[in-house]
C-alpha cells in the first residue's frame, strides 16, 4: 500500500481552479519531487495536503487512512509535517524551544502540573529537552540551542525548520523549496542533509523545488504541474526529457 | 509624608490594575484580540465570592478557588461561543465589538440577578494594619496582600509562559498561528487556555479589589477594566512584565494625581497617560517595535 495516495484532488478559489484533478502516489521511503513554473499550484497542493485549505473535490489517503478535510494540527498528528518556502520559525523563541514545540504532541503533562511544578513536569521536560538536543545534534545545531532562532544564519534556519518538522515524528515530510535563496555550496549541503534525513529517519519526502540540479540529483520520481494540472509524472530522468515539460520551463 | 502615603496607596491600587492588565495582555499577546469584557469578568468573580462569603458563609479558602473556577468557566464559555466563531472574520473589529457586547451582557445579567444596589463586600484579608511614623502612614493588610499577590502572579506567569510546554505553545501560537498548527499544536485549545488563565486571574483581581474598595455593583469591573487596559498599553501590550510595570505605574500616577492635582481628575489623568503614551511611544514601555512585513 502506498504511503500517500491522492486521488482527483481539486480546489477552486472563486472561478479559478488552482489545482485540478491532482493525482499522486508516493511509496514508503521514496524521495519525490513536485516541480512546475511559478503559480503552477505547487504550494497549494502542500496546503491541501496539510489541511490549510479544504479541497473542493478529491480524497487524500495517508497510510490507507482518509485524512481529507481534517484539521491542520490533526493532520500533523496523523503524520504529515512540513517546512515553508519563506522560513516560518518561531523567531522569538530559542532554537531548542522551536524543536520542543514540534515535540509537544508526544509528551504530555497537565497544565496544573506545569503551573505548580509537580514532579511530572520536571520528568517530562527533561525527556523533551534530551530528545530535542538529540535532534539538534543530528543537524549540528546543538551548540546554538540557546540562540534565538532569528539569529541563526540562513542555511541553519532551514535545517532547524527540518529538525522542527521531524520532531513531530511524521511519516511524510513535505519540503517547500528548501533550496530557495541558497548558493550552490549551501544547496549541495542541503542535498546531503536531505539524503541523510531520508536514510537516518527512514523518511518519505515530497519536495517542491525550482533548482533543477537538486531535483535531478536526489528525486527518484517527479510530478510536473502547470496551471494547476499535471503535465507529466514518473521517473525523474524520463520526466525531464519530456517535450511538454521542457516547453513549459524553457519556452519554445 | 503625604508623598510616601500616596506612593504606597498607588502601589496597592496599581497592583490590582497590574493583575487585571496581566489578563488583558495575555489574551492580546496570544489571541491578538482586546477582550473588553475582561473587566466584567472581574465583577462576576467578585459577586461569586460575595455570594459565597457573605450570603452562604463559606470560608475564604473555599470561596476564592470556587470563584476562580466560576470565572474560568465563564471565560471559556465566552471564548468558545462569542469569540471563536469570529476569529476568522474578515475584520478584527467584529470580535472587538462582540467583546464590548459581552461586557454589557455581563453587566446587565448582574443587574438582573443582583440588582443595582451597592453591596458591601467584606474584606478577605484579616491582617493588622502597619502604622508607621506614629500613624502618619498606615499600610493596611489589603495593601500588602495586593502587592504580594501581584508579584507572585507576575512571576508565576512569566515562569509558566517561558518554562512549560503549554507556555511554549502560547508563544508559538502568538508568533505564527499557522505554523504552530502545522507543527501539531492545537491553536484553539491554546487560546482557550489563555482565556481560562486570564479569567482565573480576573477572579483574584475582583476579590482583592473589592477587599480594598468594598463597594460592589454590576459596574464595578468596568472602570478598572478600562484602566487596566491603559496600564497594559502603557507597559507594552502583549508583554507580561510590561503589564506589571504599567499597572503599578498607572496606580501610582492616579493616586499622586488625585492627591496633588485634583481628586476629581483622577480618571482624566489616567486617560491622559494613554494619550501621551500613544503619541510618544505607541509600543509602550516594554513593547517591541512591530516590524512591518514586507
Amino acid at each position: 500500500m502506498a504511503l500517500l495516495d491522492v486521488k482527483n484532488l481539486s480546489i477552486s478559489f472563486g472561478g479559478l481552479r488552482a489545482v485540478d484533478s491532482f493525482q499522486l502516489t508516493i511509496e514508503q521511503g521514496e524521495l519525490y519531487g513536485l516541480i512546475g513554473p511559478n503559480g503552477a499550484g505547487k504550494t497549494t497542493v502542500f496546503n491541501l495536503l496539510t489541511g490549510v485549505y479544504k479541497p473542493t473535490e478529491g480524497i487524500i489517503l495517508l497510510d490507507g487512512k482518509n485524512i481529507t478535510g481534517h484539521k491542520t494540527a490533526q493532520i500533523n498528528h496523523e503524520g504529515i509535517a512540513r517546512t515553508f518556502q519563506n522560513i516560518r520559525l518561531f523567531k522569538e523563541m530559542s532554537v531548542l524551544d522551536n524543536v520542543k514545540a514540534g515535540l509537544h504532541q508526544h509528551y504530555k503533562y497537565s497544565t496544573v502540573a506545569g503551573i505548580f511544578r509537580l514532579p511530572g513536569y520536571y520528568r517530562t521536560e527533561k525527556k523533551m529537552n534530551a530528545r530535542a538536543m538529540e535532534l539538534l545534534s543530528v543537524f549540528d545545531l546543538d551548540k546554538e540551542a540557546d540562540y534565538l532562532a532569528s539569529n541563526l544564519p540562513y542555511g541553519k534556519q532551514r535545517k532547524l525548520e527540518i529538525a522542527r518538522a521531524l520532531a513531530t515524528e511524521p511519516k511524510l515530510l513535505l519540503l517547500d523549496e528548501p533550496a530557495a535563496g541558497m548558493n550552490p555550496n549551501e544547496t549541495q549541503e542541503l542535498m546531503d542533509t536531505i539524503r541523510f534525513v531520508r536514510k537516518e529517519f527512514g523518511m518519505t519526502i515530497l519536495l517542491i523545488e525550482h533548482d533543477m540540479r537538486l531535483v535531478s540529483g536526489i528525486c527518484e520520481k517527479l510530478t510536473v504541474l502547470n496551471f494547476g494540472r499535471i503535465l507529466a509524472q514518473g521517473e525523474t530522468s524520463a520526466v525531464l526529457k519530456d517535450k511538454e515539460v521542457i516547453t513549459a520551463y524553457l519556452g519554445e | 509624608m503625604r508623598f510616601l502615603a500616596s506612593l504606597i496607596n498607588g502601589i496597592s491600587l496599581g497592583s490590582v490594575y497590574a493583575i487585571i492588565a496581566l489578563g488583558y495582555t495575555m489574551v492580546y499577546g496570544i489571541a491578538k484580540m482586546l477582550n473588553f469584557a475582561h473587566g466584567d469578568v472581574i465583577m462576576v468573580g467578585a459577586y461569586a465570592a460575595f455570594v459565597m462569603l457573605n450570603q452562604i458563609g463559606l470560608p475564604v479558602y473555599v470561596a476564592i478557588p470556587v470563584s476562580m473556577v466560576v470565572c474560568t468557566v465563564l471565560g471559556l464559555v465566552i471564548e468558545r461561543f462569542a469569540y471563536r466563531p469570529l476569529r476568522k472574520a474578515a475584520s478584527p473589529l467584529a470580535v472587538l465589538i462582540t467583546a464590548i457586547g459581552v461586557s454589557y451582557l455581563l453587566q446587565n445579567l448582574a443587574l438582573l440577578i443582583f440588582g443595582a444596589n451597592t453591596r458591601s463586600f467584606s474584606s478577605v484579608v484579616h491582617l493588622k494594619s502597619l502604622r508607621l511614623f506614629d500613624g502618619g502612614i498606615i499600610i493596611t493588610g489589603e495593601m500588602i496582600v495586593n502587592a504580594v499577590v501581584c508579584v507572585a502572579i507576575m512571576a508565576g506567569l512569566t515562569l509558566f509562559v517561558n518554562k512549560t510546554k503549554q507556555g511554549q505553545a502560547m508563544r508559538a501560537v502568538s508568533e505564527d498561528k499557522g505554523a504552530a498548527q502545522l507543527m501539531g499544536i492545537n491553536a484553539n485549545g491554546t487560546i482557550a487556555l489563555t482565556f481560562a488563565i486570564g479569567a482565573a486571574l480576573a477572579a483574584v483581581a475582583g476579590v482583592l479589589m473589592c477587599s480594598s474598595y468594598p463597594a460592589l455593583t454590576p459596574y464595578t469591573g468596568a472602570m478598572p477594566g478600562i484602566k487596566a487596559f491603559v496600564a497594559a498599553v502603557f507597559g507594552g501590550i502583549g508583554s507580561i512584565p510590561g503589564a506589571f510595570i504599567g499597572g503599578i505605574l498607572l496606580g501610582v500616577i492616579e493616586v499622586l494625581g488625585k492627591s496633588y492635582i485634583s481628586s476629581q481628575l483622577g480618571d482624566a489623568i489616567v486617560f491622559s497617560v494613554l494619550i501621551i503614551v500613544l503619541l510618544v511611544k505607541p509600543t509602550g514601555i516594554l513593547g517591541k517595535n512591530i516590524q512591518e512585513k514586507v
